[in-house]
């Protein structure tokens, strides 16, 4: 008997298992293969845009992605450092081989995690409540709470042109029934599709034809406590790779050929991450698409061809890597495929991603219909957190729109719904000024600490870069900067207009031309860390922007506030629109702020709403 | 809102029809309760002819006019019934109804209901109130305007614009690493910002139309006594005696009358104490007088033409020179003897029967009555102009930020806000304060 058991050690599952665990609960983490444990089956990277920001929350709430990832990348820059502190995210390309190694190692030393290999093929469910899960040799395994985080693998099908294989991600074996047993429990199984490129020999590689693309030479990293753990000279490279006529001539050539314009294929793909095909078709008239060569292990010899995903057959795809420059002679190890796989309607799950079908039942990642390993990632966190949580009867953890980026993903999935695999943008977030990547653990770590998802340790870094940050703001709040004649020549050198008077460093920080970098050349800062530097700077430049923003989360945090009762009986509101009524019974929204977000539900369903609400519990009721 | 409810439809006083509005689920039943000539279940917009009996007694023969939901205008049932006007009648009837157990209408109510089961939008709904209110033809045209969405349009063009940068904002965001997309750049953004707000400005600048067509120009006419500011009023009322109105003013100005010019209403202002006092300029400076000329679209000065300029003369030129005005010389049928230099200067005649064209056509310059009935859509509210106002103060704000460098992340949150503002109008934004406050401001009856 357990008290949590995961099943699928994906990125999803292994946060799941990994934080249950932590916060005292006896898990087990149950994959049907322990040698693709935190596997990266597709891209050989963590974070990008908004994505990277993702990472940063699951370390601030005491999650693992981040760790791993600094541990085990070869090349890290910052994404839209030009475009604003609000958007900048990191980007690592992590190695296929050493990061999943690397969370081995950390699940290994998590007290009371057990890790078994299995298929799982059923569950039991009493009353609407689960039970446990049973193996496809039978074996059944009690506990009092299950997180799924099936990733691809749910009744999975590999696409290549007309070939049509059941099997995962490498040909791995899939779970037949599991997705039946759901969907006898009274979940809607929709049909999602993914893709990935080929992967390339590197000696086959013309690496002369092609444009390096570099890391940073700045130090990141993901996490809020770890110290660099790479050499910045010593990053690898990826490269540029650009489609052209001849290419886009072979794909409209071929076009009946692939598994999606053929009809072999009735998955819905990911409208942000489109195949190779689809971008043909879809931008007739662009020239040319841009690709990436990425390595995917320092110790494989095989590339990533990002950009390229296609369910083409393998002759189309020879012919179309080699209409590339630098890869005409490329020799293809893996080809790229299509898969298609189960998944439930997200809209069946709560905000702490307990399902309302099952009781102690909840389902993070892929199966939810999101995409990417961060988006699993953060799930699976948040799962984990809130099946020992429940065990514990306390209160699930659930972060606003305004917290996280993973409160809008969660947020989005349970109200919204999807129909294509979710991918997080930084323009699904309203109040992105106020996620940054700065700050993720100013909005989470206390959270985390406060339901014992974070180690003391890590609260106590947390707290000591927060007295530093004040420190650092009463510094620059007493010292004022003396124009003197030097002062003077130094700003008209560097093109800054010069102050009217010996202002304090914190009034002047709000200048837009005076940064915390041209104020360390009058004050000593050597006491405070590039973060904590950074952090200020952003507070106190851009106030006006953040405020404003901050106003418009206290009017929605407002709209928040006001419950719906449980036991609303939407059949009984007249006038409202039937789709909104659909969709209100579906999703049962907790306040009136969620309500009004649901697709569908327009200003007026909502007006009408509150006036039922007023009329039927009083003015109580919506207080 | 789920009780019926009912209100005279038509304007209160004698008139030969009066027309009560029921709405609700129960505004069949309870027609029929009163009703000789019982409504059918599958009958739906048709007319049926009958009496109005209660107590045994025959209350009034009528015409009832039959809607069943969804197509009226509450997307509710609704009946209408056509009753003979005068007070008693439509009110006994009124009383009847309420005591079936209908509710009276609170003001706007049917047309919040109309809204708020989705029939019509936020501005049509606004439209539909001052298309109940027009006096004129140019305002009826420019409410019906605004129920047909072509103000809506407009907006919702602006919208897109917006929505078009945005997006592609966020792909250089969201997708950095392909550089192939267009990106934003300081000076694109720059530009686009330009092209956006001068639209928005433009709205304003149309605004001024919309308040005119809506609530008419206020002429306000001073001068000392006996230059013939009385004959310019009754010259003007008397030649449009038909759709002369006395109407006390809503302000402390006595409105003395209005004339419709190209379909604009001109409302006429006596400024008060102009009249019979010997000493004018005292009396103007008194805070309340100065009023009325603040409050006034145009003052027009009106000055003896056969006699020179005097002292007091002058002190009217200077108080109006920074307003906007008309001087207008009455020449009698002597020689002018005012010698004044003023781009708004007209010379005119009381006694001529077109010795006013002047100054119509004065008016009709200053305030581009011509291009007015060209196209009717303007903003027409206050509410209106105050959020486009607010949404062309967001794009300012994001090109003052733009020249500080401040990044576009930033930046882009001004875009949301003047396109949210811009929803708020067209009521795509959820304001709840704002639906409420809206349907306060409703006549009774609609």
């Amino acid at each position: 008997m357990y008290d949590v058991i995961v099943v699928g050690a994906g990125h999803a599952g292994c946060e799941a298992a990994h934080i249950a665990a932590f916060m005292g609960k006896k898990t087990l983490l149950v994959t049907a293969n322990i040698k693709n444990l935190a596997d990266m089956p597709c891209n050989p990277s963590i974070g990008g845009s908004a994505k990277g920001i993702i990472v940063r929350e699951i370390d601030a709430l005491g999650g693992l992605m981040g760790k791993v990832a600094d541990k085990s990348h070869f090349q890290i820059k910052m994404l839209n450092n030009s475009k604003g502190p609000a958007v900048r995210a990191l980007r690592a390309q992590a190695d296929k081989r050493v990061y999943p190694k690397i969370m081995r190692e950390y699940l290994d030393n998590t007290p009371n995690l057990e890790i078994k290999e299995g298929m799982v093929e059923n569950l039991i469910v009493e009353d609407n409540k689960i039970k446990g899960i049973i193996l496809e040799d039978n074996t059944k395994i009690n506990a009092s709470c299950v997180v799924l985080t099936t990733g691809t693998y749910l009744n999975a099908n590999i696409l290549i042109g007309s070939e049509n294989t059941p099997g995962g991600p490498h040909g791995e074996r899939r779970s037949n029934n599991l997705s039946f047993k759901l969907k006898d429990l009274g979940f809607t199984i929709k049909r999602l599709k993914t893709g990935t490129p080929q992967r390339i020999k590197a000696d086959s590689i013309n690496f002369d034809e092609l444009k390096p693309e570099e890391g940073d030479k700045v130090y990141w990293t993901f996490s809020f406590d770890l110290k660099p753990q790479y050499d910045i000279n010593r990053q690898q490279k990826c490269f540029l790779v650009y489609t052209n006529e001849k290419t886009h001539e072979i794909i409209r050539n071929n076009l009946k050929k692939s598994a999606m314009y053929g009809g072999y294929a009735t998955g819905v793909g990911p409208r942000y991450c489109p195949s190779i095909e689809d971008k043909i078709v879809r931008f007739a008239d662009k020239k040319r698409h841009q690709l990436f060569l990425e390595p995917e292990s320092v110790y494989y010899d095989e590339w990533y061809l990002q950009g390229f995903s296609t369910s083409m057959p393998r002759d189309v795809q020879e012919q179309m890597v080699h209409s590339l420059k630098g890869l005409e002679n490329a020799n293809i190890v893996k080809y790229a495929y299509a898969i298609e796989y189960d998944a439930i309607d997200p809209m069946q799950i709560g905000p702490s991603l307990e399902t309302k079908v099952v009781e102690g039942l909840f389902t993070a990642g892929q199966i939810n219909g999101t995409s990417g390993y961060e988006e699993a990632a953060g799930q699976g966190l948040i799962a984990g957190i809130n099946a020992a949580l429940k065990i514990d009867n306390k209160e699930p953890l659930v972060l606003k729109r305004s917290e996280a980026y993973i409160g809008v993903l969660i947020d989005d999935l349970v109200t919204k719904g999807i129909t294509d695999p979710y991918r997080m943008l930084t323009s699904r977030a309203e109040f992105r000024l106020l996620l940054r990547h700065d700050n993720a653990d100013v909005r989470l770590t206390q959270k985390a600490y406060d339901i014992n998802a974070a180690s003391k340790e890590k609260y106590q870094i947390f707290k000591d870069k927060m007295q530093h940050i004040e420190d650092l703001k009463s510094l620059l709040k007493e010292n004022r900067l003396i124009i003197t004649d030097e002062v003077k020549k130094d700003f008209k050198e560097r093109n800054i207009s010069i102050p009217s008077g010996n202002f304090n460093y914190l009034t002047l920080l709000k200048r837009p031309e005076i940064t915390m970098e041209l104020i360390s050349h009058y004050l000593d800062l050597s006491k405070y860390s590039h973060e904590e530097c950074e952090q200020v700077e952003i507070e106190y430049k851009y106030e006006g922007y953040i405020k404003k923003e901050y106003q418009e989360k206290e009017k929605l945090d407002k709209l928040e506030e006001k419950q719906i009762p449980e036991d609303i009986d939407y059949s009984k509101i007249k006038n409202i629109a039937s789709e909104a009524r659909q969709k209100l019974s579906l999703v049962r929204p907790k306040t009136i702020a969620q309500a009004s977000r649901i697709s569908g539900v327009n200003p007026v369903d909502i007006s009408l709403l509150l006036i039922y609400m007023k009329k039927e519990y009083g003015k109580d009721a919506s207080k | 809102m789920d009780d019926t409810i009912c209100a005279i439809a038509t304007s209160l006083g004698v008139g030969a029809i009066s027309i009560i509005r029921i709405s609700g689920s129960k505004a069949i039943e309870v027609t029929n309760s009163i009703f000789s000539n019982k409504i059918k279940t599958n009958e739906t917009h048709i007319i049926k002819y009958g009496h109005i009996i209660n107590d045994n007694e025959i209350i009034d023969e009528v015409l009832v006019m039959v809607m069943r939901a969804p197509k009226t205008y509450t997307v509710e049932d609704v009946v209408e019934i056509n009753c003979h006007g005068g007070y008693e009648t439509t009110n006994n009837i009124l009383r009847i109804l309420l005591n079936k157990g209908c509710r009276l209408a609170e003001p706007g109510e049917f047309t919040k209901r109309a809204f708020l089961n989705g029939r019509i939008n936020l501005l049509e709904s606004e439209a539909v109130n001052e298309l109940i209110t027009a006096k004129t033809s140019s305002k009826r045209k420019l409410a019906l305007n605004q129920i047909g969405g072509n103000l809506t349009k407009l907006i919702k063009d602006i919208r897109e614009d917006l929505v078009s940068l945005m997006a592609n904002i966020e792909v250089n965001i969201d997708y950095p690493e392909y550089t192939d997309n267009l990106e934003i750049t300081n000076n694109l953004l720059n530009e686009k910002l330009v092209e956006i707000s001068k639209k928005l400005e433009n709205l304003v600048k149309g605004a001024k139309y919309g308040k005119i067509v809506s609530d008419g120009i206020k002429v306000a006419i001073v001068g000392k006594p006996n230059v013939g500011k009385s004959s310019i009023l009754n010259h003007l009322l008397d030649e449009q005696k038909a759709i002369v109105t006395d109407i006390a003013g809503t302000t402390r100005d006595i409105v003395e009358g209005s004339i419709s010019l190209n379909g604009i209403e001109v409302l006429l202002i006596d400024t008060a104490g102009i009249h019979d006092t010997e000493d004018i300029v005292e009396k103007i400076g008194v805070e309340k007088s100065n009023q009325a000329l603040n409050d006034a679209d145009v003052v027009l000065l009106v000055l003896d033409g056969s006699q020179n300029l005097d002292a007091d003369d002058q002190k009217l030129i200077d108080l109006i020179k920074d307003k906007t005005h008309i001087i207008f010389i009455n020449k009698s049928d002597k020689d002018i003897k005012v010698d004044i230099k003023d781009d708004n200067l007209v010379i005119g005649n009381t006694k001529d029967i077109n010795g006013l064209d002047s100054l119509k056509n004065k008016l009709i310059e200053v305030f581009n009555i011509n291009d007015i009935n060209k196209d009717l859509t303007y903003l027409s509210n206050a509410r209106q102009i105050d959020l486009v106002n607010k949404a062309n103060d967001s794009l300012i704000r994001a090109k003052d930020s733009l020249d500080q460098n401040i990044p576009i992340d930033m930046i882009e949150s001004d875009l949301k806000t003047c396109f949210d503002l811009l929803g708020e109008i067209i009521g795509d934004t959820y304001e709840e304060a704002v639906i409420d406050r809206l349907f306060k401001d409703f006549c009774v009856g609609k």
